[in-house]
């Protein structure tokens, strides 16, 4: 479970986030939603300490995050897997390891062991036969894929992902949600997803805060959303005729 | 940012270098990647410049010293000491610091930009330690050892060049060579390829790690890294000249 309360972080004199408070619960596929440049990747990224917030506090699982020194962050950090907006893979290693590099680093185990590991994770988002391959010889959908691999090889207990299905196809796109979700569920982790996503917020919106201009506009599960009245989320959300058609459908189905 | 506050970081990006390894063998791996990669690719420029540095001392210090009065041996001494005191340890530095410096300003710019070090970070690695320190590390370890090897490849090169040209015998110009020797020399200009060696590592590492914005940057963070190194190795060239001889 990751708390935080009244985070306020500015560049410069540009206010990005204003006051947000929210908790992300262990075991559900917590969302932060917004359109772009509504502030989600630097909440995200003061979550985990590459920004510093100017204000507020974060607790994780009861300990706070921001009064910690860097050696009790780094501790907490070999939980944290992280996949990033631009997939963020050391382009000087091959698939195979970029995935195996947390398990050199931080496991004894024999090389065999890691690469069984390795090759598991690979095959659970779906990439087999990559693993000689560089980062600039794969597409950008399984870079993306690469990053959740390197981020789940060490079984983390806290999952940030930065848009994980920006730019997949939308069958692939739905791969990696409900990749992210089952993972999630098995192993009880606190999985926080950014996304502007329609399909994964209804899909896999157990916990969803709306970021409106750095503010948290609204919250609640994927049902909920159905029902909001709040304008600016209804208008962020179902934005097409489609999508609101299928609003009511869904509505019916609900009610029913 | 102004010069007394660049100086401050890099004072504590040195100080943040000296961690524990999270894994020593990882390290260890790396450490041994940054020697091939600064040491051994160095090689081939290191080669030639000294010994065209060697050459062309010999033909100017023969052009210089034309009076009949002064034993032609003596261009042998000149050429030794210029080389080993100043030519080798500076110049090659220098040159490094374009060949090895842009390299890893680059390198870590380009992992800045890309997030990989945030990717790092966010693992609980300390990027400082793990990407700055096997770069100075390797640098610290390799570069004199080249700096070494230009010495005997500049004595080497004028030797040839004196005897190609008819200027003096190899014979007279061995002679010359052994006499007045001061093993000194050699601790001074080894002192000072350490130094610069450091020197033209952790400068431009320090410019590379803290790179922000987009690839233009990259590039102009890196120029400006090789131009401080450059400026930085010759004004710490004149201060150990003037503490140490
Ligand atoms: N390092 C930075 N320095 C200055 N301003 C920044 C920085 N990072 C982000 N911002 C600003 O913060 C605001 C929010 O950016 P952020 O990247 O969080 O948006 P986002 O919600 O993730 O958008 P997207 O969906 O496009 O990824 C933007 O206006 C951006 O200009
Ligand atoms: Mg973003």
């Amino acid at each position: 479970m990751i708390e935080f309360k009244n985070i306020v972080k500015r560049f410069e004199d540009k206010l990005v986030l204003d006051n947000v408070s929210h908790v992300m619960k262990s075991g559900m596929s917590n969302l932060i939603i917004g359109t772009s440049g509504s502030g989600k990747t630097v909440l995200q990224k003061c979550l985990v300490g590459l920004f510093e917030p100017d204000e507020g506090d974060i607790i994780y699982d009861g300990k706070s995050f921001t009064k910690m020194d860097d050696e009790e962050r780094k501790l907490l950090r070999q939980q944290i897997g992280m996949l990033f907006q631009g997939s963020a893979l050391f382009d000087s290693m091959t698939v195979q390891e970029n995935v195996k590099f947390p398990l050199d680093m931080f496991t004894n185990d024999s090389n065999q062991q890691k690469l069984k590991r390795v090759n598991e994770v690979l095959e659970r988002v779906n990439l087999i036969g990559a693993n000689k391959k560089y980062p600039s010889e794969i597409s950008g959908g399984m870079k993306k894929r690469v990053g959740i691999a390197r981020a789940i090889v060490l079984n983390p207990k806290f999952l940030f992902c930065d848009e994980p299905n920006s730019g997949l196809d939308p069958q692939t796109s739905m791969l990696i949600d409900k990749l992210i979700y089952d993972i999630t569920k098995e192993n009880n982790i606190t999985t926080i997803i950014n996304t502007h996503d329609m399909n994964s917020v209804m899909e896999i919106g157990d916990n969803i805060l709306y970021l409106k201009n750095g503010k948290k506009e609204w919250s609640g599960n994927s049902k909920d959303i159905i029902f909001s009245e709040n304008k600016n989320l209804n208008e962020f959300i179902f934005a097409s005729e489609f999508l609101q058609d299928a609003k009511q459908m869904r509505m019916m189905e609900l009610k029913k | 940012m102004n010069f007394f506050s660049h100086f401050g970081a890099y004072v504590m990006m040195i100080r943040d270098m000296f961690h524990k390894p999270e894994n020593p063998k990882l390290y260890w791996k790396e450490f041994m990647h940054q020697c091939v990669e600064i040491g051994i690719r160095s090689l081939g420029i290191v080669c030639i410049i000294s010994v065209f540095m060697g050459a062309v001392s010999a033909l100017q210090t023969a052009y210089q010293i034309s009076s009949p009065l002064v034993s032609k041996y003596i261009i042998a001494q000149i050429i030794r000491d210029t080389v080993i005191l100043e030519f080798s340890p500076t110049l090659i530095c220098v040159v490094l610091a374009g060949v090895v410096g842009s390299k890893i300003a680059s390198e870590l710019g380009n992992m800045r930009v890309s997030e990989q070090i945030d990717a790092l970070e966010i693992m609980g690695i300390n990027t400082k330690t793990y990407l700055i320190l096997p770069k100075v590390a390797a640098a610290v370890f390799t570069i004199p050892m080249l700096v070494v090897l230009s010495m005997v490849l500049g004595v080497l090169g004028g030797r040839m060049t004196v005897s190609l040209a008819g200027i003096i015998s190899t014979d007279t110009y061995d002679k010359g060579l052994i006499e007045l020797f001061k093993p000194y020399n050699v601790f001074f200009g080894l002192t000072k390829s350490y130094t610069f060696a450091f020197l033209i590592s952790s400068i431009p590492a320090y410019f590379g790690y803290n790179v922000k914005g987009g690839s233009l940057e990259i590039g102009r963070n890196s120029t400006t890294s090789v131009v401080v190194s450059c400026v930085v190795v010759l004004l710490a060239d004149y201060i150990l000249a003037a503490l140490l001889l």
